[in-house]
């Protein structure tokens, strides 16, 4: 008898969860792989809800007007097809979350509750709390415990991906990956992967993201020839809470509720805000953009936070800006903010209830990565992608709550495409086990390369210099000089690389090798991010050149896409699929324009 | 105030090793949290004494207080890492491993066993599947509120650690008989609840309960832990009875 289907996922998030759980009921064998036990993934981190048009305020919204503000909000770049099929699943999905019993907020008639957004005029999202990725990631984490005690689903938490394991003709036949405590590399055949290992937030050093947030496991995807798409497009988050450590998400759902963005409205004053009166207070977002107001979306509203904070006029002339919830009664903020308002105080000290929180963007979410094609397929056959890693959906802007349910589609489309593969795959025999030694040959060399070397550079100090100069040049604001000299860097930091010394003696259970592995993963994506904005000369959501201020559709309506060569990244460009609604100009100082249902 | 923040670190270098002290020193800067400190010295690891040593080992993640993941015990007190802000701590700081769950290497620990426990008392909803069916069951949103509190439980482990009970895993402990009360206060999870008591009623169950209430206050979450042992032990004395009726 055959051996039965075995898929393996790389990740253990919202989209590796999702995939598991569609596999695993579909009656296949899953090896689940994750850094941190699956439970303290990243997703947990999201805050303000999920999307999806459900029209529970009888506002006549839609799965179509869904997906038009998602590709509006996007900058049209985004293929139109997998962005209307998630906003057409958007409402099962949260139907499914309301069964397994996430504790969503409700409506006097005991519906779901919903709330407002950024960029769209309806209440699309729901939410528990303001903990929903928390609350959703648990309700996964049970059903795929569910599958585990039933003998489905094994779980090799500690274990992180080091690289795919390609047959002769490149088709991807399993991992290998290390146990973080013992450091031992083992190969793990799969007749299909899927890479749901999230967003790479950490190649800016600070961000919003998790320790987890690499993107190292998706960095050795690229070196194996995975191709990466748009990964130029880095959302930065208008309001964080800037920290030592990392910066902390206060979520979107804070100017969802009601919440202000506010700074004084001369230079230099100093008065504590709660003495500055009303009428000497410029509140910039809702001047510039009355139709959306505070609810502009996040690339917009990033800019203006910064320009205002360029031109001197942040609040106490540093970097922040005042997001005000003191108008909005205690009780409202407690039910539908409490778990941000707690961070906030526990974090900065300050009560929210009383005194505005001081906030500035961070970088917060990536648009770009993995390219897959409408069924989730990178071009690796039998390496498959869902989740913040994989590039579609989103085009040059995620709208907010909308990545809760694009993690949840990506890993309900990539769980059947897989099943789907595996099932009309060879096997390819016991002459297998060849490669399986020769990929595991090939790390153990690397880790004993790293392992012996003793140079003089400090890997900590080379990530934060890396993360410094990308925070520094390829966010908010890009100018191509310091794109290419931002590029210049990175070379050499890579070379630096080989002259660091892992700096501990005791390999148990070790930091320093996962990190010096993770570390040169993200310099190579680094250079992806840097390398695509250098070449994207025009201004599109995220990204943004004050030399290049418009959007040039004629030329770059397109999606950017880099391989991996031992030159650096090569770029080449796809068309972007506009079949469903005609590009046209974002504006959100006025009421976007209706689109006729195609 | 001082320009520089001592630090001690209960070390252990594997799983066989004795524990000892190490004593750090580092420049201090306003808003550190542990976590800011620890990366301090792990980027030049050398002890207060000047010796060279091996960089601390530790767990970190989503560094708001939601993972979990980096609980340790901080001038005695189990608490999470992330959130503990080094201007709020008596110097020098200390801080230990959890003492409850095997220790791994320095401040890391195993804490599989409260998954395993979650699998005991079969902490999910039977979904007849995951296609469509529409909507869950109405709930009223005092009822959401309940079961929130309780479902913001990350798995920490800080009210196994305060726990007097808890040891040696001869008693379940009030994470997983929260959960028990979460999956038991949902209208689906309700008509699977005979399994959960079950989980929560053998030689380790519930009864095992001193009443000593400090899960209560060791939970960063403020979940009323003691709240659903009370419930819950009320369900399992009905369930007993009644089982034995049955019989």
């Amino acid at each position: 008898m055959a051996a039965g289907i075995k898929i393996a996922i790389v990740g253990g998030g919202l989209a590796g969860l999702a995939a598991a759980m569609k596999i695993a009921e579909a009656g296949h064998e899953v090896d689940l792989f994750s850094v941190v036990p699956v439970k303290r993934s990243h997703s947990v981190c999201a805050q303000g809800g999920i999307n999806g048009a459900v029209n529970t305020k009888g506002e006549g919204d839609s799965t179509w007007e869904h997906f038009d503000d998602t590709v509006y909000g996007g900058d049209f770049l985004a293929n139109q097809p997998p962005a209307k099929a998630m906003c057409e699943m958007a409402p099962a999905i949260i139907y499914l979350f309301d069964r397994m019993g996430v504790p969503f907020s409700r409506t006097n008639e005991g519906l779901l509750d919903f709330r407002r957004f950024g960029g769209t005029k309806h209440h699309r999202t729901a939410f528990a709390g303001a903990s929903t990725g928390q609350q959703l990631l648990y309700a996964l984490d049970e059903q795929v415990r569910r599958f585990e005690v039933a003998g489905k689903v094994k779980k090799y938490e500690g274990w992180e991906m080091m690289s795919l394991v390609l047959d002769d003709h490149q088709v991807c036949r399993g991992i290998v990956a290390m146990n973080l405590r013992s450091l031992e590399l083992k190969a793990f055949a799969a007749d299909a992967v899927i890479i749901a290992s999230g967003g790479p937030g950490l190649i800016f050093g600070k961000s919003t993201n998790s320790m987890v947030c690499t993107g190292s496991a998706v960095g050795a995807c690229y070196q194996q020839g995975a191709k990466y798409a748009n990964g130029e497009f880095i959302q930065v988050h208008p309001t964080s809470i800037p920290g030592e450590d990392k910066l902390r998400l206060m979520s979107e759902s804070a100017r969802g509720e009601g919440g202000r963005v506010w700074v004084p409205k001369s230079k230099g004053d100093n008065r504590s805000p709660s003495s500055i009166p009303e009428n000497e207070r410029w509140y910039f977002l809702e001047e510039k953009y009355p139709a959306y107001g505070n609810l502009v979306p996040r690339d917009i509203a990033t800019r203006e936070i910064f320009q205002v904070c360029l031109a001197g006029m942040g609040a106490n002339g540093d970097n922040q800006v005042f997001l005000d919830l003191t108008h909005i009664p205690a009780e409202t903020l407690d039910k539908k903010l409490g778990a941000i308002l707690e961070i906030y105080e526990m974090f900065v000290g300050d009560d929210p209830h009383h005194v505005p929180m001081r906030i500035f963007p961070g970088v917060h979410y990536s648009m770009g990565g993995l390219w897959v094609d409408f069924d989730q397929r990178t071009n690796i056959s039998g390496l498959l992608a869902a989740g913040e890693c994989d590039y579609s959906i989103h085009g040059a802007n995620r709208l907010g709550a909308n990545s809760l349910v694009s993690c949840v589609y990506g890993g309900f489309i990539a769980a059947p495409a897989a099943i789907e593969w595996a099932k009309n795959v060879e096997r390819n025999g016991s002459n297998g086990s060849r490669i399986y030694e020769q990929e595991t040959k090939r790390q153990q060399e690397t880790n004993d390369k790293l392992i012996a070397q003793s140079g003089a550079e400090n890997q900590y100090k080379l990530h934060e210099e890396m993360g410094r100069i990308m925070t520094d040049n390829v966010t908010v604001i890009r100018y191509n000089d310091r794109l290419k000299q931002t590029d210049d860097t990175l070379r050499e930091l890579t070379d630096r690389y080989d002259r660091i010394s892992i700096n501990d003696s005791n390999l148990w259970a070790t930091m320093a090798l996962p990190h010096a592995r993770q570390l040169r993963n993200m310099l190579d994506l680094a250079r992806v991010i840097t390398l695509g904005a250098l070449n994207r000369n025009e201004s599109r959501g995220a990204h943004y050149k004050p030399d290049f201020p418009d959007r040039d559709d004629a030329n770059w309506l397109k999606t950017t896409i880099a391989e991996h060569s031992g030159e650096g990244p090569m770029f080449s460009y796809d068309p972007v699929d506009i079949s469903l609604i005609p590009p046209r100009k974002r504006d959100y100082s006025h009421e976007k324009k209706e689109t006729a249902k195609a | 105030m001082s320009n520089t923040v001592e630090i001690h670190i209960k070390r252990r270098p594997n799983v066989d090793a004795h524990q000892h002290w190490e004593e750090f020193e580092i420049p201090y800067r306003p808003n550190l949290n542990v976590i800011s400190c620890l990366m301090e010295i792990r980027k030049n690891p050398v002890t207060k004494s000047g010796q060279q040593t091996t960089p601390p080992s530790w767990d970190m993640n989503c560094l708001e207080q939601v993972c979990g993941i980096c609980t340790m015990v901080i001038n005695g007190r189990v608490r999470q890492s992330c959130s503990a802000l080094v201007d709020n701590l008596d110097k020098p700081i200390k801080l230990e491993p959890m003492t409850k769950f095997p220790n791994i290497r320095d401040l890391k620990v195993d804490r599989s066993q409260m998954f395993s426990h979650l699998k005991k008392v079969h902490a999910w909803i039977e979904l007849d599947g995951t296609h469509d069916l529409g909507p869950g069951p109405r709930m009223d949103q005092d009822d959401v509120m309940e079961r929130y509190a309780y479902s913001r439980c990350m798995t920490c482990g800080c009210c196994l650690e305060a726990c007097p009970q808890y040891d040696e895993d001869h008693y379940i402990g009030p994470q997983a008989i929260a959960q028990v009360r979460l999956f038991n206060m949902h209208p689906s999870g309700a008509m699977d609840r005979d399994e959960r008591l079950q989980g929560i009623m053998g030689e380790d169950g519930i009864t095992n309960c001193g009443n000593a209430q400090n899960c209560v206050k060791a939970c960063p979450m403020n979940i009323p832990l003691t709240k659903a042992i009370y419930e819950e032990n009320r369900e399992t004395v009905l369930y007993g009875l009644l089982g034995w009726l049955e019989k």
